[in-house]
């Protein structure tokens, strides 16, 4: 590619990098893009009247309200233009602006997105655009939590890709604890131990025996899989027996007065059970733990430079034992959710490949806890917005169901790009 | 993530074809470790199902109550248990010639779709994807195996091909993905392992796919002439799929260990930098390792859809993409090894269904069962610590440096 060059008004010759170019190219084409879309989406309408609501269905205190979308596309083309404007002649801004523009050019595109689809339907009643907020805080927590248990064990230095059999057995021990108990709460404590039992396993054959972290992984997979359909099995039906196993207690939701009454993000954020405020409150600790404490500097150390950080004294297996651990605590958490956090019997594979999902959150959010829980969150939203939206005929489900896996694929081949692990990652360490 | 090629250490199997271990295969000494640990790492793993199945039994339980007064029913009803499920287990994998022949049809499509794993581990690239792969490939094959009429032999060629180049270009895209933009094929494998199944389901959903009379999502089964040529000696029934299995992984030998671009994608594996260095491409040798992976996976999937005549279906490829992973861990990344373990797993998942049939023990424990002896053999030091072997050396594994970039 040749670089390209401008001449300033000087009449010096500036040279401009290739990055720059590749990012105007970026810019110029996602833009435009959108701004296709969303007239598209503008010429296809023909009554822009839509029914929305602010909570999670149409209720009494959430009556569905009408509003005429047109002053809203409109606006929303006007953002895309002007933004495909700044990019044509290079003056998108960088930094905190920047990100400004790209999300006003986002909530245009989605805004003008689910209008398209809400818009001009047919049949007697009218489906109302929901608020997608509460149902991508939910979803997103379990993810939230194994993306958190797979951040601390890799910043140690210790690949963890067991998170998905940690969430199975989580799930299964949460239920079988709450069911046990007759609290749903104690289902928590349940999937707590069986992800730390999980991880004592990775410790085990990762740290004292030295095991391939992969192979090890895959193989803590399979063998959750395997052990909770074998427990499974050996539940009787008998409903006398079955109801001590496995039919747990499901958490409530409890909202915390004041702060739920904010529009949209009050019953999202505020109005959910305690798992995922245990969520919020894990995201700063992990955070918290990593980035500003003496051990979260052992820990990041351990898993950049293992002999470095052990010639300045540093116990670097107890350390990573200390980290993966931990990180069995969140995924045990994160595997609750599956079965007392949300539907509460255990099915078999109830985690439904979540902890794939999770791992890819952490590499997406290139092992920072902030980073991964915003993927998280996005993976959690594609999969709420899929499941509102199939019941529109606008789109095909069978590509709405594969929305979130191509937007994973977009993201990650197009703006996450090459990632840097933990130098490292998977490496045993042997004091020699 | 960057995976060295099995590194083969003193005691390396001998089949795996590096020149040390052909000099040392004279010499038990340093090859029998590997063997013992093996071994051993089968042992305690059947020693752990054993007491799985114990405390599984009802009658086991059942004298629990009265151990202390009379344990001995206790340990014989143990050990009925674990000699009733266990011995069904063999006879039902490899007890008669009917047995052997499902048991082959059964590692066939493990042994094509763990050799694809096995490929691309080597050039240092963890493929998640062959379920995906398996399911396009399958797709594929389906159908041009039951809309077009063509002549028998040449419509068991046409969906043979059609399977690959469906299975290869589901695995090449996220290897060119690699390739281009360094997305870590780990996630986009497993983000095309959905997607494939999205598309399975929305094919399904369509005319083109489906069983005509059938509200089901099920298609037609291929016809008898795009079908592989089926050897039936009285009970011993095997398609033709297995003979080409089992080539397969001659081929992928051959293409790893003696052919000038195997030499390429294993020096990629284990070491990008230095390959590149060397004047290699590494993103030509990620594209097309992915594009074998894919390929093999896809071969699999014929073994399902043309060996089997199975209908497609959201069921079909079962959890033939991830069991692949495993097969090819347990074989420790080289061809024989995973066409071997490939074998070991089809006996046993055909022994389980048998052991479930007659002595009522579930069919999920032979997954435990695998799993923990992929765990075991990986572990060397673990067994060598349980059972007192005091030799040095036998514990040959996938080496993974990291998740590489």
């Amino acid at each position: 590619m040749a670089v390209a060059t401008a001449i300033s008004d000087e009449g010096v010759v500036a040279v401009r990098d290739r990055a720059d170019v590749r990012r105007q190219i970026k810019l110029v084409s996602i833009f435009g893009l959108v701004l296709l879309a969303l007239i598209v989406f503008y010429s296809r309408i023909d009554d822009f009247n839509v029914v929305y609501t602010l909570g999670e269905r149409v209720t009494k205190d959430d009556p569905a309200e009408s509003i005429n979308a047109q002053p809203i596309m409109i606006a929303g083309i006007v953002v895309a233009a002007l933004a495909l404007l700044l990019a044509a002649v290079n003056r998108v801004p960088k930094g905190a602006l920047g990100a400004l523009v790209y999300l006003l050019v986002g909530v245009a595109f989605f805004s003008g997105f689910i209008i398209w689809c809400y818009a001009d339907q047919s049949g007697a009643f009218s489906v109302a655009i929901i608020n997608p907020f509460p149902g991508t805080i939910r979803l997103a927590t379990p993810l939230i939590f194994g993306a958190l248990a797979g951040c601390l064990c890799e910043r140690a230095g210790v690949i963890n890709i067991a998170i998905e059999g940690q969430f199975l057995m989580g799930a299964f021990f949460a239920a079988v604890a709450s069911s046990l108990a007759y609290s749903a709460e104690m289902g928590l404590v349940g999937g707590i131990l069986a992800g730390v039992a999980v991880a004592a396993l990775l410790g085990v054959f990762a740290l004292r025996y030295q095991v391939n972290q992969v192979v090890l992984g895959v193989v803590l997979i399979a063998l959750a899989t395997g052990l909770t359909d074998f427990l499974l099995s050996q539940i009787p039906d008998d409903p006398e027996i079955k109801k001590y196993l496995n039919e747990p207690l499901i958490l409530e939701r409890i909202p915390i007065s004041g702060l739920v009454d904010i529009p949209v993000i009050g019953p999202a954020l505020f109005n959910q059970t305690i798992l995922v405020y245990i969520m919020y409150a894990s995201v700063v600790f992990v955070t918290v733990l990593l980035f500003q404490t003496t051990w979260g500097l052992r820990a990041r150390s351990v898993g950049e430079h293992p002999k470095a950080a052990d010639t300045v004294g540093i116990k670097v297996n107890r350390v990573r034992w200390q980290a993966v651990l931990l990180g069995g605590v969140f995924a045990g958490l994160g595997g609750a959710y599956f079965t007392v956090g949300s539907t509460g019997t255990f099915d078999s594979n109830a985690s439904a490949g979540n902890g794939f999902i999770a791992l890819a959150a952490v590499i997406m959010g290139r092992w920072n806890p902030i980073g991964a829980t915003m993927a998280a969150l996005l993976f959690g939203f594609c999969f709420t917005l899929q499941a509102q939206l199939a019941f529109l005929d606008k789109i095909p489900g069978e590509l709405l169901r594969a929305s979130p896996y191509l937007v994973t694929v977009i993201a990650v081949a197009g703006f996450v790009g090459r990632v840097r692990p933990p130098a490292a990652d998977g490496e045993p360490y042997v004091k020699s | 993530m960057t995976l060295q090629a099995p590194v083969p250490p003193p005691g390396a199997e001998p089949e795996s074809g590096a020149p040390e271990a052909k000099a040392d295969l004279r010499d038990p000494a340093s090859w029998l470790p590997t063997v013992k640990v093996t071994a051993g790492a089968f042992l305690i793993a059947l020693v752990i199902g054993a007491f799985v199945i114990a405390f599984s039994d009802d009658g086991v339980i059942e004298s629990l109550r009265y151990f202390f007064t009379y344990p001995w029913d206790f340990f014989t009803r143990s050990a009925d248990a674990v000699w009733s499920s266990y011995s069904a287990l063999v006879k039902g994998a490899v007890g008669s010639s009917n047995a052997i022949a499902s048991t082959l049809n059964r590692s066939a499509p493990l042994i094509c779709a763990g050799l694809g794993v096995t490929l691309a581990f080597r050039a240092g690239l963890f493929n998640i994807g062959a379920q995906g792969q398996l399911i396009i490939g399958a797709l594929c094959a389906g159908y041009v195996g039951f809309t077009w009429n063509l002549p028998p032999f040449v419509h068991l060629i046409v969906a043979l091909i059609a399977g690959l180049v469906g299975g290869a270009v589901w695995g090449a895209i996220p290897g060119f993905l690699k390739a281009r933009t360094g997305a870590h094929e780990v996630i986009t494998t497993i983000m095309f392992n959905y997607l494939a199944a999205s598309v399975l389901l929305y094919a399904l959903s369509h005319d083109a796919f489906q069983r005509p009379g059938s509200d089901n999502a099920l298609s037609p089964r291929v016809d008898d002439s795009a079908a592989f040529p089926r050897l039936n000696i009285g009970g011993f029934d095997v398609h033709g799929g297995v003979l080409i299995a089992l080539l397969a992984g001659a081929a992928v030998w051959w293409l790893l260990e003696r052919s000038t671009w195997g030499f390429e994608l294993r020096a990629v594996g284990a070491n990008a930098h230095a390959s590149r260095t060397a004047g290699m491409s590494v993103a030509k040798v990620y594209t097309l390792a992915m594009l074998l992976a894919g390929m093999l996976a896809g071969l699999a999937a014929t073994m399902q859809v043309l060996g089997n005549q199975n209908s497609l279906s959201a069921t079909l490829p079962g959890s033939i993409g991830f069991d692949a992973i495993t097969v090819a861990l347990l074989g420790r990344a080289s061809p024989l090894g995973t066409v071997l373990a490939g074998l070991l797993f089809g006996a046993m998942s055909v022994g389980g269904v048998a052991m479930q049939a007659s002595a009522g023990t579930p069919k999920e424990l032979t997954d435990v069962l695998q799993a923990l002896i992929v765990l075991f053999v990986a572990a060397p030091a673990l067994v060598k610590g349980i059972l007192h072997i005091k030799e040095s050396g036998g514990g040959a594994t996938v080496m993974a440096k990291g998740w590489g970039s």
